[in-house]
């Protein structure tokens, strides 16, 4: 299942190396014994992905707090 | 913790003992809420609670004698509340429907003689447990001397025994003639004598029931109904009698023990503390026409000057106890139980992890209930089992192992010294906050108190202590060990009281004194700011809770440098934790936030405190506070305020104490030592305190930018600032800087963490 964690397409980031803009993709990401498809600002070349700060800060920080509870 | 220390544990806590008054009423009768229901209004509700408990209401609430009234706490505070009468004014009322589950039938017969109270009273519990009853009387009617009460009109004592024959008791009209034995030989398990029965007094053969099962010599054979020392048979003490009987005439058809576990029936001395020290006195309310009793209005006035009799004494001292909605006895089972499910999410983690472990709800606690245990405890196992979030306490772990390392230990001699007889031991937190004062301590010791005094920059393990960490705890302890032993196995002198909580603990061989029971023997140096300032008051650090001649050395170095102080509400024994205490901070930082807000608004004075840690917390919530080496030691011209002096951040904790270290060794021992320029890091101090929050030190930021532009070659830029964006993972947190070059280093425009590890890219 992917999450949408409702961010929206990035208009600001670019991949230095590839010279591409970040575009929204699929990428999986884990924490403990917790495992999740999420949509993230992506580099569209090599992949490098992006986490927002509203969403390390948001969404990532509650579920980090579930999975450690677990 | 096992079943049987939760047992204990939980026995501790006396909140939910019942109320003087219900434990001075035989039958148990729920005074409390039924007073509550009174006050309220709610006639129904009261109604229901006095019938829970209350054998036939409608008639012993208006003849009980009401001893719960003598053991209101009310008494001396303008008079006991007048209970007896609240039960008469609620038993006028309509009686409300009241739904009961009758019990499944069992298949026992029970034979009660006579028809007084206690007779009736047994007869009508067995009903209730299932039994069936007969009941043998050579009257007409049942109730007997209750006939005889002015209070009780013929309707009402109709009326409230009409139960007993819907519950489907039997009658017999046979009493005189009766053969106990007899009736044991043919169908009834037990029999009930009431005593209370004038004629059943043959048949009991002389034989007096013992006071607490009101058994007989005779098995099977049980009796009630038995006046008190003073000879007067009251209607409460024969309906007490009629319930414990019938209760032991079920045992005793169960084959169970007729004694176990009966200690507290009956009137008994109630543990439960209720303060009234801030109860204002308030008179009874008496009825205008004491002839009528209450009017419905009186009785509600009357019903709220009860105190509504509780414990929590903790909790009033303690926001994170008040927090979260309880009390320790239920803390402690919900701890248990996170400890003991084996799926689910595990709820009492951030409550056992938040607890500051400062020991005040111990001191408080009229049965000395000690949180600090059961979370301590409650930790410990959680690390055991690998169970602990980690999240919990990884940085004050990690920044423990700093202390440990090579970039702040130090061991060395006095110079010139070849042994040490006592060595100086900071600790990090003071080394961190101000690394001055260090060295200014210790060259105060070496010249003007004992020369032979050697330095151990070493961290005292209690991070690893708090955090449950027990492993950690004593490899940090073995070391610390090592190097007392490295330096002679000198008397240790320390600054920081939760360092000397952990060598009295952990290494108890080791002799320790205060600093400042030492400073306070010394001549006050000359450079010590003397000059009197505003009044303070002093803020004992909570691991000092227990060192009275330590708090007794502040107060007079205080005095000796003319600074006047006073005392704070809660001081010494009863001292507040300033919310670092037992990694309180570390694990929730919005309940240190709460802890140290009612410290700080506890007086409007500036603190004085001897705790590096504790100023920092205490400045950090925005409150003038001076560390007292602040004034031994003043900064610069006397006239300066010496609590002036910003709060150190986590990043500035660690340069500090790196810095101590070359310094110290430079200043002192006259060693130098090439240190690696690092990076430097331009940072606002909005953005630094943004840091500060996120746990995010300068080393990580500078391992971070140095990842991307050295390593791996990857990161990205904002098409709209040309800010750069590095990432990187250098243990279980993936830091985040947006960043751009300077002149010389770099500006550091942001910074956040997360925990979660991106794992596939682009899938």
């Amino acid at each position: 299942m992917i999450t949408n964690l409702g961010i929206e397409e990035n208009k600001e980031w670019k991949c230095l190396a590839c010279d591409a803009l970040l575009k929204l993709d699929k990428v999986r990401i884990d924490y403990m014994n917790g495992s999740f498809t999420v949509m993230l600002p992506c580099c569209p070349k090599c992949g490098m992905a992006l986490v927002p700060e509203e969403i390390a800060l948001g969404k990532m920080l509650e579920v980090e707090k579930l999975l450690e509870d677990k | 913790m096992d079943q049987q220390t939760l047992r204990r544990v939980e026995k501790q806590c006396i909140q939910e003992e019942a109320p003087a008054c219900q434990s001075a009423c035989p039958l148990h009768v729920d005074v409390r809420t039924f007073v509550l229901k009174v006050g309220q209004g709610k006639w129904n509700d009261a109604w229901k609670i006095l019938d829970k408990t209350l054998p036939f209401p409608g008639i012993l609430g208006r003849i009980c004698h009401h001893p719960c009234q003598d053991a209101c706490l009310r008494k001396n505070l303008g008079g006991s509340i007048g209970i007896g009468e609240l039960e008469k004014i609620c038993v006028d009322q309509p009686k409300p429907r009241i739904r009961t589950i009758p019990m499944p039938k069992k298949n026992y017969s029970m034979a009660v003689v006579g028809e007084n109270l206690s007779s009736l009273v047994a007869a009508l519990e067995l009903l209730r447990k299932g039994y069936g009853v007969t009941l043998f009387t050579s009257r007409d009617r049942l109730g007997g001397s209750l006939w005889d009460m002015e209070t009780l009109s013929g309707e009402i004592i109709e009326k409230e025994l009409a139960v007993l024959g819907s519950l489907g008791l039997e009658l017999e009209k046979e009493q005189d003639t009766l053969d106990i034995s007899a009736l044991l030989e043919n169908g009834f398990s037990a029999v009930y004598i009431g005593l209370d029965t004038q004629d059943c007094n043959s048949l009991a053969l002389s034989d007096t029931p013992d006071l607490k099962t009101f058994s007989l010599g005779q098995k099977g054979v049980f009796a009630g109904g038995i006046p008190d020392e003073q000879g007067n048979l009251l209607p409460l003490n024969q309906a007490f009698q009629g319930r414990a009987a019938a209760l032991s005439m079920e045992r005793f058809v169960q084959g169970v023990s007729l004694v176990e576990g009966r200690e507290n029936e009956g009137p008994y001395p109630t543990r439960l503390f209720s303060n009234t020290e801030d109860i204002t006195p308030l008179p009874m309310e008496l009825p205008a026409n004491a002839e009528k009793g209450y009017t419905i209005d009186e009785a509600k006035a009357e019903a709220l000057r009860c105190i509504q009799c509780q414990c929590l004494e903790c909790l009033k001292v303690c926001p994170y106890l008040a927090h979260y909605k309880g009390y320790p006895k239920k803390y402690a089972r919900e701890i248990y139980n996170n400890a003991t499910i084996v799926m689910g999410n595990h709820t009492a983690n951030s409550m056992l992890n938040s607890c500051s472990l400062c020991g005040l709800c111990q001191e408080i606690c009229p049965e000395n209930f000690s949180m600090t245990d059961v979370c301590l405890d409650a930790r410990q196992d959680l690390v055991q089992r690998k169970r602990m979030p980690p999240s919990a306490h990884e940085f004050a772990l990690q920044d423990m192992d700093f202390s440990n390392s090579d970039q702040f230990m130090l061991l060395r001699h006095a110079p010139d010294q070849k042994k040490s007889r006592f060595a100086f031991f900071p600790g990090c937190q003071l080394a961190g906050s101000n690394p001055e004062h260090v060295i200014q301590t210790y060259s105060f010791l070496i010249n003007t108190w004992e020369k032979d005094t050697g330095l151990m920059l070493q961290c005292c393990a209690a991070p690893a202590h708090w955090s449950g960490n027990e492993t950690k705890t004593r490899e940090a302890m073995g070391l610390l060990e090592q190097s007392w032993q490295k330096m002679g196995e000198p008397q240790m002198v320390l600054a920081c009281s939760s360092c000397m909580d952990m060598f009295k603990k952990y290494l108890p061989q080791i002799t320790v004194s205060s600093l400042w029971e030492i400073m306070d023997q010394c001549e006050i140096p000359d450079t010590a700011c003397k000059k009197a300032g505003q009044t303070m008051v002093i803020h004992d650090p909570c691991t000092t809770r227990y060192e009275s001649r330590m708090q007794e050395a502040v107060r007079s170095l205080a005095s000796k440098l003319g600074i006047p102080v006073t005392e704070l509400e809660f001081s010494r024994e009863k001292t507040q934790c300033c919310g670092f205490g037992g990694l309180m901070e570390n694990a929730n930082p919005a309940m240190a936030k709460k802890q140290l807000e009612q410290r700080v608004n506890e007086s409007e004075l500036d603190f004085l405190t001897y705790c590096a840690m504790c100023r920092e917390s205490l400045k950090g919530a925005g409150k003038p506070t001076a560390h007292l080496l602040d004034f031994i030691f003043p900064r610069k011209a006397e006239d300066e305020n010496p609590g002036a002096r910003e709060k150190v951040g986590l990043s500035q904790s660690r340069d500090n104490r790196t810095r101590l270290k070359k310094t110290i060794l430079e200043q002192i021992w006259k060693e130098t030592s090439k240190t690696r320029g690092d990076t430097a890091l331009l940072i606002s101090p909005e953005v630094q305190e943004t840091l500060d929050q996120r746990r995010i030190l300068h080393q990580d930021i500078r391992a971070t930018i140095a990842h991307a532009q050295e390593e791996t070659r990857k990161q990205m830029q904002s098409v709209v600032s040309g800010h750069f964006m590095a990432c990187h993972r250098p243990f279980m947190v993936t830091f985040w800087v947006e960043y751009s070059p300077a002149e010389t280093g770099y500006t550091i425009h942001n910074s956040y963490c997360h925990r979660m590890q991106i794992m596939g890219e682009h899938s």
